[in-house]
């Protein structure tokens, strides 16, 4: 049972990541690989600045800054420089692998008897995994509330309006450059945000953490809205977040029949990729199924 | 009120594919105007529209309302004075939100939008109403998202949208054409119902020729990105089709070819 405890605490820890990609993948319609260097960012700057021997919450907000700074970057390109999206992100993510490795200073920061976010908590009793399951719903929770309180904003409104319909919220006055811009900023700032507390239960942040994140990401959105649904913002949300966790008890169940955690990005990818098209089985097969109800017995 | 001077527009410019559209069009447009704008396939008309809304910077002319210089203002920024709504019913309302979050939305047109509350009680109250009194089957549906709505539905929201504030100038680019034909009358019915009620002044691009004539106080039909006709008042009121079809004719020196205007 213990893999299954850790599948939560793993899940949680990356549901507010799974949120950030929800943001500029489904609010904001954009295929957004900023992810993958904002990832590492988060980690990095967390562990080199507890390192430095900064508060371990401080380091988690500024871990924050950084990926808003990311998401700032991207969505310059993006709208004001006119690069299309997907390549904004990879030029972002590209040139953030050697803005990490500068903010790092070497590839691989371990934390060692540093107080962390997690470590204050298992100092407070808790252990490992239930501290992580503890800050991340905690962190998770939080997340949820604001973001359900922001869309409900008028900003919040042309921000859902400028990844459905750009004409209409321009005809209503609504400068779309700057709306994208501030949810891609929010987008990468959750990233990072989980990032942060990933490497403070790691223990660790490494250069190449975040490689594979984005598709982590995805598929948490993905499994997440097909099997908890998406009526409204709010219920999305939940569940992303959900649908983090059970990406992780999936994966934890695979690795358990026996594949080696080495096959755990060709696990990613195929899990991605049979959440991408369920949507289209589930149409195949429900009208398979209403044919050969109409054609019940002939 | 709106005053195009000496607009060209023109696109893919320095290309092999340039084209000149608009060829210095003027048009001023009086308070209380209601335009009907015709021409054939390609004429430039939705051009003109998109010019004057900013979707499209132009190459060269002046664009003013109410004497203020919107040449180089952005689509957003002019949206405060326009009202718009497309011959595509997706285009008007954001899809996956709602019939009251849409409203709201286009309430605050031209407003600075802040951290406040996207949609206010009193809000929901008064679109409830209004959508009430316009019997359009909408009044117990705030909550569902605008996908669902038929396309006639869609277009008569975004006209309510399109009209909130009384703005200076309301765009129709053949906004009942993709809608069957009862449709398009109940659409068009609302459309001059809204623009009288409110002294809109109004711009209308249509393929009806009969509705061209009928709608409105002035008429103006556009033919290679020229305006050949303008005429309004009386002499619109006495006009007829066929009038129209041989005036058409001895403006552009060609026999009119578009079966889209004849047929309708
Ligand atoms: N953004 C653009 N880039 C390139 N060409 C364009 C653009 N917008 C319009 N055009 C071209 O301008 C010409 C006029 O188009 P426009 O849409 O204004 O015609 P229209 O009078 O509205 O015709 P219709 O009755 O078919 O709607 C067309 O040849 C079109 O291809
Ligand atoms: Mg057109």
């Amino acid at each position: 049972m213990s893999f299954f405890i850790g599948a939560i605490a793993q899940g949680l820890l990356w549901a507010v990541m799974a949120i950030g990609v929800y943001i500029t993948y489904r609010i904001l319609d954009i295929a957004d690989l900023t992810a993958e260097g904002c990832f590492t960012l988060g980690a990095g700057i967390t562990c080199k600045l507890i390192t430095s021997g900064l508060n371990p919450f401080l380091s988690t907000g500024i871990a924050l800054v950084g990926g808003l700074l990311a998401g700032l970057c991207t969505g310059v390109l993006h709208t004001k420089l006119k690069i299309p999206a997907l390549l904004s992100g990879i030029l972002t993510m590209t040139g953030l692998w050697s803005i990490n490795l500068r903010v790092m200073g070497k590839s691989n920061i371990p934390l060692l008897r540093e107080k962390t976010i997690i470590s204050l908590l298992e100092s407070l009793g808790f252990e490992k995994n239930y501290a992580a399951i503890f800050s991340g719903l905690i962190l998770t929770a939080i997340v949820i509330l604001f973001l359900w309180w922001f869309f409900s904003t008028e900003i919040g409104y042309a921000l859902r309006a400028t990844g459905n319909n750009k004409n209409m919220i321009r005809a209503n006055g609504v400068d779309t450059d700057k709306v994208t811009i501030l949810g891609v900023m929010l987008g990468n700032g959750l990233i990072a945000l989980s990032a942060s507390l990933v490497a403070q239960f790691n223990n660790f942040a490494d250069i190449q953490m975040g490689v594979g994140s984005i598709v982590i990401g995805l598929a948490s959105v993905i499994i997440g809205e097909v099997v908890f649904g998406k009526r409204t913002i709010l219920r999305s949300l939940i569940a992303v977040a959900l649908g983090s966790v059970l990406y992780r008890i999936i994966i934890a169940l695979v690795l358990e029949l026996g594949l080696k955690t080495d096959d755990m990005k060709l696990i990613s990818s195929i899990l991605l990729a049979v959440a991408l098209c369920f949507p289209n089985i589930r149409n195949i097969a429900t009208r398979n199924l209403k044919n050969s109800i109409q054609r019940g017995g002939k | 009120m709106l005053k195009l001077q000496e607009v060209h527009q023109k696109f893919e410019i320095g290309t092999v594919n340039e084209k000149h559209i608009l060829h210095g069009i003027n048009l001023t447009v009086n308070e209380g105007d209601f335009i009907t704008i015709i021409g054939g396939n390609g004429a430039g008309k939705s051009t003109m529209l998109n010019a004057i809304a900013g979707s499209n910077q132009i190459t060269s002319g002046k664009i003013f309302i109410d004497n203020i210089d919107l040449t180089n203002a952005k689509e957003h920024q002019r949206a405060k004075y326009i009202g718009r709504v497309f011959q595509d019913t997706r285009m008007g309302t954001a899809s996956d939100l709602s019939i009251e979050e849409n409203l709201a939305i286009a309430y605050r047109r031209g407003k600075a939008r802040g951290l406040k509350v996207g949609i206010t009680q009193s809000e929901r109250k008064m679109y409830k109403e209004l959508l009430t009194s316009l019997d359009l089957g909408l009044e117990n549906r705030l909550k569902d998202k605008t996908r669902y709505l038929s396309g006639g539905q869609r277009q008569a929201l975004t006209l309510i949208m399109a009209s909130f504030h009384h703005p200076k100038i309301l765009l129709l680019d053949e906004h009942t054409a993709a809608l069957d034909p009862k449709t398009a009358k109940n659409v068009l019915d609302l459309t001059v119902k809204i623009v009288g009620e409110n002294k809109l002044t109004a711009l209308m691009v249509t393929h009806n020729m009969k509705d061209a004539l009928k709608i409105g106080n002035r008429l103006i039909m556009l033919h290679k990105g020229n305006i050949i006709l303008d005429i309004s008042g009386e002499e619109k009121a006495k006009l007829g089709v066929s009038d129209l079809l041989k005036m058409f004719e001895k403006a552009s020196g060609e026999e009119i070819n578009n079966d889209r205007m004849l047929l309708s």
